[in-house]
């Protein structure tokens, strides 16, 4: 996987979320504030701009100048926490990239969502999303199936997780004032982390 | 002086609470504000609160108090272990502690302990 993966990578994360927008904020409005899905496809609008106009020449690169736009312009959580997901990934990521080293990269990613929103998988977040993707992602590339494969399953990993937050109480984040009206409703954050697994793995290789 | 800085997702809140921190701990606590977005919303900027940083730090450590939400994140990623730190605190009574304490010339240490009994403290 070079530069331009990477980089299609995140113009199909910008397509999805421009597309499914009114969707994530319909989500946020039910349990948030109603603006998740404009902040994220501002941010990352600004994610493939800057990608433009600074044109990275490596993954770590892509990585790094994506978290740096998510963080400084998306004004809610999911800036920091996307940002420091792919900051970590880019950090964590060895070149040449080998499908072993993006998921474990990608686990790292995690792993520092985690931490910083000390979020556990069941609190109603986008870990309820990311952490089985992760989980997916590093046994398909254990079981040595193809790359295209062990993507899709990560995707399909994610969007369970994210519909599986649907009965859950939040515990994390805005949604958890609402207690137990938080019930029967997806976490817009656990949403959008679907849609990032989804571009992966509609990436043209 | 142990430096304090307020983030909050509102810009007057973030200011009103450095205001009245100062009116009780003296105006020459480095209390600085960083509330809001850089185009006046409401949210957190991570490029304010690492101004406010530089503006507060006058080289004994910071100590950010952030209100919820992406305060709390964006506080966060600009944490550096025994120099910049992250107080989990009520704001208001935290603010008022930690300036008073700063105020008081304790280190980053009794500075952060002070915005932390904050927490336990019965206003009845």
């Amino acid at each position: 996987m070079d530069t331009d993966f990477f980089l299609a990578w995140f113009a199909g994360m910008a397509e999805l979320i421009r597309l499914r927008r009114d969707h994530l904020t319909e989500l946020d409005a039910a349990i948030g504030d109603a603006d998740h899905g404009t902040n994220l496809d501002r941010g990352f609008a600004e994610v493939r701009q800057a990608l433009a106009e600074w044109p990275p020449t490596s993954p770590e690169q892509v990585l790094l100048s994506a978290s740096n736009t998510l963080i400084r312009r998306v004004g809610g959580a999911s800036g920091p926490l996307y940002g420091t997901a792919f900051r970590q990934m880019g950090k964590a990521l060895d070149a040449p990239v080998t499908p072993a080293g993006f998921a474990a990269a990608f686990e790292a990613g995690v792993r520092a969502v985690a931490r910083l929103g000390k979020a556990a998988p069941g609190d109603k977040t986008m870990l309820d999303a990311l952490a089985p993707a992760s989980r997916a992602l590093t046994q398909a590339v254990q079981e040595g199936v193809e790359v295209r494969e062990a993507f899709e399953r990560a995707a399909r990993a994610a969007e369970e997780g994210a519909l599986a937050t649907i009965p859950l109480l939040a515990r994390k984040g805005r949604a958890s004032y609402l207690g137990e009206r938080s019930i029967g409703h997806e976490d817009p954050g656990a949403a959008s982390s679907a849609l990032i697994m989804a571009a992966l793995a509609s990436v043209e290789s | 002086m142990v430096g304090v800085v307020l983030v909050s997702h509102s810009a007057g809140l973030a200011e009103e609470a450095v205001a009245l921190a100062r009116g009780i701990a003296g105006e020459r606590v480095p209390i600085v504000a960083a509330g809001g977005t850089e185009d006046g919303g409401l949210g957190a900027s991570v490029d304010l609160i690492e101004r406010a940083v530089r503006d507060a730090d006058q080289g004994d450590g910071v100590v950010l108090i952030p209100d919820l939400g992406s305060s709390v994140l964006t506080a966060r990623l600009l944490e550096v272990p025994g120099r910049i730190v992250l107080a989990d605190v009520p704001f208001v009574e935290g603010a008022v502690s930690a300036a008073v304490a700063s105020g008081g010339g304790l280190p980053l240490a009794g500075v952060l302990a002070a915005a932390e009994e904050a927490r336990g403290h019965r206003k009845l």
